[in-house]
Formats: C-alpha cells, structure tokens, sequence
C-alpha cells in the first residue's frame, strides 16, 4: 500500500485523489489501488494505472478522469496502462475499505476465507448495513466484475462483497 | 519468429474471444438473473483478457493495425480457436459444460504460460489467472450441482458432457506456432497438460455423480483455421459493424 504511494509526488497525489472509481464513486482511484505511479517529466504528468479485472470497463473512463482533472489543474497528463505486477485487492487502502463498508460493500476478506465464503462453506461476510454475519451468498458474480452477490439472514438487505483479488 | 508469435497468441486469445461472444449471447438470456450475471461476467473478463492479447498483437504488427483490425477483420480460417469454444449455447447444461471443459484447461494453460520469457505473455497470464480460478471454480459448482441434482439435470449434463467431449483432444494437438514458441522458451507445451486435465476433470464429474466418456474418437481442426458450421454465424455477428461501417469508433 505504502509503496504505491511512493511513487507518486505529493501535488500529483492530491489530484489523483479527487478522481474516483466510476462504479464505486465514494472511492478514490488511489485507495482503490489503481494508480500505480504519477511522475512530472518535462512539463507532462505521466500517471501508470493498472485494471482491478482485466475486462474492467471502468478503466477508459478513470483514464479520462484522469487526464480531465489534470488538465483542471493546468497540467497535461498521458495515462499508460500497465498489467504487471497484476492488481490486488491487498492495495485498497484501509482508508478504502472504510469508505467501501459505508457505501455498502463488504470489504475482501483473506484468500483463504475468501474461498470458504464463496463456496458457501462458512459465514464469514459481514453484512454493512447491520453487522451481522449471518449472510448468504446469493451468487458469486455480482453487479461487475469484482464483486459477489450476497444477502443478510437478519436485516435481509441484499449486498455485494468485493472479491478477493491475490 | 514474430508471425509465429503473433500466431501462438492467435492460438490462445481466440479461444477467449469466441468464448466470450458465446457468452455474451445469453446476457439478458440466462436462466435466471445470477446465472445470466455470472455467465455475461466471465465473457466480460474474457473480452479484456482478449484485448490485452490484441493490443500486444497490433503492436508486433505495426503498419497501423490495432486491437480492433485484429479482433474483427480476419477472415474465418485466420481465427485459430479450438472447436470447442465455438458450439452454441444448446441449453444451459451445455454452456455449462462447454465452460468447465474450457475453464480446466484455461487454467492449466495460464498457470505455466506465467513462467513464459515473453514477458508480456506473462504478465497477461498473471492477470488472467485470478480471474479464470474464479471462472473454473463457477463452472466446476455447476456442474457438480446439475449432476447431483434432478434426474432431467443429470440427464442434461451428462447429454452435454459426451456430446462435448469430442472437442476436448484438440486442446492438447501442437500447431507448428506452438512448436516453435515452445523451443524458444515463450510458449508451454500443451502435451504435457493432457494428462492431468483429464484426471482433475474425471475426478469432478466423479463427484458430480457423472459417467466420463471413453469414447476415442474426436474431432479437430480449429487450430488449423478449419472450423465447426457455427463460426460463420458467430463471425456475421461479430464483425458485423466493422464490416458495414468500416474503421467506425465509439
């Protein structure tokens, strides 16, 4: 997570910021884990993203986001899509997966849960709009690419969790 | 050596992209709203690992080719997918089964294609991996819950298992592509995936409550560009804009 945003110069940062995920708009591109570097050579912002899922549609729209609130700032941006090292949902930031549980989506649990939960083996996503973990999971793939669709036994609110990505 | 790499990913991302338009036939299609969800998804991720491959495509090509040119204005016998990902969508146990059938190999394929020299091969490999475990685990479930399931849903995928299993050796035949990639470090050599594919996908069907076939007949060509009558339908559809309004963007 650190090292992301070492890579990244502060005043550069703070732009990126302000450009959010288009699915999950609560969501930075930088929490998201998106952004992989942001460098100022010769006057023009070069900014490195990488996809969460390699179909992601979202990825032409955060590229123009991005160049759209550069260009705000007085800046040219070129945005290079990169796919190595592959994204995982290890890089969404703690500050991200807050701002994920508020917006009602559970937050990725370990690999290893991860696994036991889609398979419907053990209850171990917790539904945010109550609490509880006495959900269901309602199918594996859910509203895009990255998230399942699960249901609360207790409150009955239907919700999506974000898939582990390792 | 690049005609031959552009022709060894031909042999892979081709499989993704005629698999991912089967798949996309059924959104809004599906048999209920999860299946349809899920089934559009994973041709979703198919599609972007297609492009990735394509845009690696169009840069060894150069002479102003893109992602686009290369997706949609080949000639059927240039497209070089196996027969397998071609079939229709007969009914739901067939997607089915055509998706575990593929999805096995896909991730048998991925997993040593991470170790190619090509390093983005590689990196596209890496990618893809995570999203196709989730793809071969979707499939995998269905077909253990149509086999253990109603006597019709057992009778319907085990129909669609013995009906696709023909297409099943073409996954492992070597195309002279695949060969020459192979001797070069960049390419895996899919003979040697034969053996566990078949194990992991008998002991699946064996807890499915379903028979594997032991037929020994089966049928190929789609890697040579010699393919089932369902491609030309699938291309029609396919490339229909680009072909009536030439070089049209979004």
């Amino acid at each position: 997570m650190t090292t992301t945003l070492l890579l990244i110069e502060k005043e550069l940062f703070e732009i990126l910021e302000t450009v959010s995920d288009p699915e999950i708009p609560v969501l930075s591109i930088v929490e998201m884990g998106v952004v992989r570097s942001a460098k100022l050579i010769n006057g023009i912002v070069e900014v490195e993203i990488t996809p969460t899922y390699s179909g992601c549609p979202a990825m032409d729209v955060i590229g123009d986001d991005i160049k759209a609130a550069f260009q705000q700032k007085g800046y040219e941006a070129k945005v290079d899509l990169i796919l190595s090292p592959a994204w995982t949902t290890d890089w969404i930031t703690s500050k991200g997966r807050i701002a994920l549980e508020k917006y009602g989506i559970a937050s990725p649990l370990s690999a290893d849960a991860d696994k036991e939960a889609l398979l419907g083996n053990k209850k171990l996503v917790k539904c945010p709009q109550c609490g509880s973990l006495n959900t269901k999971l309602v199918s594996q793939f859910g509203s895009t690419a990255c998230k399942a669709f699960f249901q609360c036994e207790d409150c009955l609110e239907p919700f999506d969790y974000f898939k582990c990505l390792k | 050596m690049k005609n031959n790499l552009i022709q060894y990913i031909y042999g892979i991302a081709d499989n993704s992209l005629i698999l991912g338009q089967r798949l996309g036939e059924l959104c809004g299609h599906g048999p209920s709203i999860e299946t349809d969800i899920a089934l559009t998804n994973i041709s979703l991720d198919l599609l972007g690992q297609t492009r990735s491959y394509f845009q690696y495509v169009a840069k060894l090509q150069g002479n102003g080719a893109n992602e686009d040119t290369v997706a949609f204005l080949r000639l059927e016998r240039e497209y070089k997918n196996v027969l397998l990902v071609e079939q229709p969508n007969t009914d739901f146990g067939y997607s089915i089964a055509r998706q575990f059938l593929f999805d096995v190999f896909h991730l048998a394929l991925l997993e040593e294609l991470q170790n190619s020299k090509d390093e983005m091969l590689a990196a596209i490999a890496k990618k893809s991996i995570k999203e196709v475990l989730y793809h071969t685990r979707f499939s995998s479930d269905w077909i253990k819950r149509l086999g253990d399931g109603t006597e019709e849903s057992h009778k319907r995928i085990q129909a669609a298992i013995n009906d696709l299993w023909i297409f099943t050796d073409e996954l492992f035949h070597q195309t002279d592509a695949d060969k020459a990639m192979v001797a070069e470090g960049i390419g895996v050599d899919v003979t040697l995936l034969k053996a566990n594919y078949y194990k992991k996908v008998s002991s699946i069907l064996e807890e499915a409550t379903l028979q594997t076939p032991s037929i020994e007949y089966f049928q190929k060509g789609g890697k040579q560009g010699i393919h089932s009558e369902h491609m030309g339908f699938i291309l029609t559809e396919l490339q229909y804009m680009q072909r009536t309004y030439p070089n049209m963007t979004w």
